[in-house]
C-alpha cells in the first residue's frame, strides 16, 4: 500500500521533469530557428560594420554562433540547472534576478485572482448546476458565457476606463505611484495599484471554472444516488452538501490547478494594459526586444509553475480520493 | 415552433450575421484606410456610427475590416488545428500504447506552456508578422480537441460493432476510416466551430501585444491597442465599440457551435 503511493508520486514527479525538459528543448528550438540574428540584434548593424574581423569572431564565439544548436542547448541547459539563466539583454541583469523581481510582483496578482476565481467559480458552478433551468442558472450561465467570450485585455481596458478615467477611483497603472521613492511606497499603495488588474483576472478566471463545475454538478444531480436521496426526503441543501460537494471536489481540484496556466496567460495581457511591471510584461518586452535569455527563462519558469500545479493536483487526488487512498488506481 | 426549429433558426441567424460582417469587412478594406483630418476625433454620431479616430478614419469600417481579418485568420488557423487534433486523436487511440503515450505527452507539454507565451515564442521563431500569428494560432489549438477525440475513439474501440469488425478481419486502417471516422465527424465539426472563438480571441490578443500584423493594418487587436493611448483623454468609443463587436462575434461563434451540437445530437431529436 505504502509502496504504491511512493511509486505513484515518483512516477508523476519523473513525468513532470521529463515534460520540463521537453518544454526546454521545444522553446530553445523555437528561439534558435528565429530568423532574427543574435549578433545583429544584440550588437547592432552599425557597430558590426565598424568592427574588425577578429572582434567579430570573438563575438561570434561569445554568442556561440558557430557551435551546433545541440551544443548550444547543452551549454545553456547545463548553466540553467546550475541556476544560471544567462544575462538579460534588456535589463542588463542576470535573468534569475529579473525573474525574481517580476515574479514577486506578479505572484501577488495571480494569487489573489487564483483564490477569488477558484472559490467564486466553484460556488457559482455548484449553484448553477444544482438549480439547473432556473433563472439563477440562466443568469450565471449567461454571465459565464459572456465573460468567456470577452478578451481579457478588452475587459481590462473597460475597467480602466470606468474606474480610473471616469470615476477616478483607482490609479491608471504601474505597481507603485509615479515619482515616489521606493521607501515612500506604502503597502496601501501597492494594494491600490493591484486592485484593478486582480479584479480583471478574477472576473475572467471565474467563467471557465463555473462552466466546468456546473457540468459536473449536473452529472451528479442526474445520478441514481441523488434520485434516491430525493426519494428519502432529503432537502436540496442537504443533498448538495452530502452527495454533491463530495463528488465534485475532485474534478474541481484538478480544474483549480489547471487554471494556473490560464491565469498566467491572462496576466500577460492584463499587465500589459495596466503597465504593471510583472512577469507577463517582462515576457512581452523580451519577445519584442529579442531578449532570448529572458524569454527562455520566463517560459521555463511559468511552465514549471503549471506542471507543479498539475503535480500537486495529482498528489491531492491521492489524498482526497478514498479509492486512491486504499492503493487502487483511478483511470 | 419546436425547440429544434428554434435552435436551427438561431444557428442560421448567427452564421448569417458572421458572414455579413466578414464580407462587409472585406469590402470596407479600402475605406478603412482613408484618412481625413477634417473629421478627426468625432464621437459617435448619425454619420459615423462608431466615431472617428485621431487621423479621421471611420471607426465603423475599421472595426468591420479588423473583425473580418480576425475571423478569416481565426477560421483558417482553427481548421488547421482541428485537422491536427483529429489525426493525432485518432492515431493516439488506434495505433497502440506507445504512440498513445507519445501523443499524450505532447498534449501535456503544449498545455504546460501558457498559451499566450507559446504564441509569443512561435511568433518570435517565425520573425513576427502575419506568418507568425497564423502558424502560432494554427499550431496551438489542437490539444484539447485531440484529447476529446482520443477519449471518444477509446470508447468506440470497445463498442460491439467495432469489435465485430476487427473479428471479421478488417485492417485497423479500414475500421478506422469506415466505422470510426463517420461516427466522429459530427463531434469533430462541432469541435471545429467551437475552436473558432478561441482562435479569434488569441489572434486578437497576440496582435494586441504587438506580435502580429503590422501597425498599418486595421486588425482588431491593433485598433484596441491604439485606443489604449487615447483612453485617458476620454475617447472611449475607440475602445468600447470595436470591443463590443469583437465580443459579439465571439459569442455568436459560440452560439452557432452550441446550437449545431444540439441539432446534430440524436438524443435531442425529439425536443
Amino acid at each position: 500500500m505504502k509502496g504504491t503511493k511512493v511509486q505513484f508520486i515518483s512516477k508523476n514527479f519523473i513525468r513532470m521533469i521529463l515534460l520540463l525538459i521537453a518544454v526546454s528543448i521545444v522553446t530553445f528550438t523555437l528561439v534558435s530557428i528565429s530568423p532574427i540574428d543574435p549578433l545583429s540584434a544584440n550588437v547592432g548593424q552599425a557597430a558590426l560594420g565598424s568592427m574588425s574581423q577578429e572582434q567579430k569572431e570573438k563575438l561570434e564565439e561569445y554568442w556561440g554562433v558557430n557551435e551546433s544548436p545541440v551544443q548550444r542547448y547543452l551549454n545553456w541547459a547545463g548553466d540553467f540547472v546550475r541556476g544560471d539563466m544567462g544575462v538579460s539583454l534588456l535589463y542588463r541583469q542576470p535573468v534569475t534576478k529579473v525573474i525574481a523581481v517580476k515574479l514577486s510582483n506578479s505572484l501577488f496578482l495571480m494569487a489573489i485572482a487564483w483564490a477569488i476565481s477558484g472559490v467564486l467559480g466553484f460556488m457559482l458552478g455548484v449553484l448553477s448546476g444544482a438549480f439547473r433551468g432556473t433563472w439563477l442558472d440562466k443568469l450565471i450561465q449567461g454571465y459565464s458565457l459572456l465573460i468567456a467570450s470577452t478578451p481579457v485585455f478588452w475587459l481590462a481596458l473597460l475597467l480602466l476606463l470606468i474606474f480610473a478615467v471616469w470615476m477616478k477611483l483607482l490609479p491608471i497603472g504601474l505597481s507603485v505611484p509615479i515619482g515616489v521613492e521606493a521607501s515612500g511606497v506604502t503597502f496601501f499603495d501597492r494594494v491600490q495599484h493591484a486592485i484593478l488588474p486582480a479584479i480583471t483576472l478574477s472576473i475572467t478566471g471565474v467563467s471557465n471554472i463555473t462552466l466546468h463545475t456546473r457540468e459536473k454538478m449536473i452529472d451528479v444531480m442526474e445520478s441514481d444516488y441523488m434520485l434516491f436521496a430525493q426519494a428519502r426526503g432529503e432537502s436540496r441543501w442537504s443533498m448538495i452538501r452530502r452527495h454533491g460537494l463530495r463528488n465534485i471536489i475532485l474534478p474541481a481540484l484538478t480544474l483549480q490547478f489547471a487554471s494556473i496556466s490560464e491565469i498566467i496567460g491572462g496576466s500577460v495581457l492584463v499587465e500589459q494594459v495596466f503597465s504593471y511591471p510583472g512577469l507577463g510584461q517582462a515576457a512581452v518586452a523580451a519577445g519584442t526586444g529579442s531578449d532570448v535569455p529572458l524569454l527562455l527563462g520566463i517560459t521555463l519558469v511559468t511552465a514549471a509553475m503549471v506542471f507543479l500545479g498539475n503535480f500537486i493536483a495529482n498528489i491531492l487526488y491521492g489524498v482526497v480520493d478514498p479509492r486512491m487512498r486504499k492503493g487502487g488506481t483511478v483511470s | 415552433m419546436n425547440q429544434r426549429k428554434k435552435t436551427l433558426v438561431i444557428f442560421v441567424g448567427a452564421v448569417l450575421f458572421l458572414v455579413v460582417v466578414t464580407v462587409a469587412g472585406v469590402f470596407c478594406y479600402d475605406a478603412a484606410r482613408v484618412t481625413d483630418f477634417s473629421r478627426k476625433n468625432l464621437s459617435p454620431c448619425g454619420q459615423y456610427l462608431f466615431g472617428t479616430d485621431w487621423m479621421g478614419r471611420d471607426m465603423l469600417t475599421r472595426t468591420l475590416t479588423g473583425l473580418s481579418m480576425s475571423i478569416l485568420i481565426g477560421m483558417c488557423a482553427a481548421s488547421i488545428s482541428a485537422i491536427i487534433a483529429f489525426v493525432l486523436g485518432v492515431m493516439a487511440a488506434v495505433l497502440g500504447n506507445k504512440v498513445d503515450s507519445v501523443i499524450s505527452f505532447l498534449i501535456d507539454m503544449i498545455m504546460g506552456i501558457p498559451h499566450i507565451l507559446l504564441l509569443i515564442l512561435i511568433s518570435y521563431a517565425l520573425g513576427k508578422g502575419f506568418k507568425g500569428v497564423m502558424l502560432g494560432v494554427a499550431l496551438t489549438h489542437w490539444p484539447s480537441l485531440a484529447r476529446v477525440i482520443r477519449g471518444e475513439v477509446l470508447q468506440l474501440k470497445n463498442s460491439q460493432y467495432i469489435q465485430v469488425a476487427y473479428r471479421l478481419g478488417h485492417s485497423k486502417m479500414k475500421v478506422a476510416m469506415k466505422h470510426m471516422v463517420p461516427h466522429l465527424l459530427p463531434q469533430f465539426i462541432v469541435g471545429l466551430i467551437l475552436t473558432f472563438p478561441h482562435a479569434i480571441l488569441h489572434e486578437a490578443s497576440i496582435t494586441f501585444l504587438g506580435f502580429g500584423l503590422s501597425a498599418e493594418q486595421p486588425a482588431i487587436g491593433i485598433i484596441l491597442s491604439e485606443s489604449m493611448k487615447y483612453l485617458i483623454t476620454g475617447k472611449w468609443w475607440l475602445a468600447v465599440l470595436p470591443g463590443i463587436m469583437l465580443v459579439l462575434t465571439v459569442v455568436l461563434f459560440d452560439v452557432a457551435g452550441g446550437s449545431l451540437r444540439k441539432i446534430l445530437d440524436p438524443s435531442s431529436a425529439h425536443n
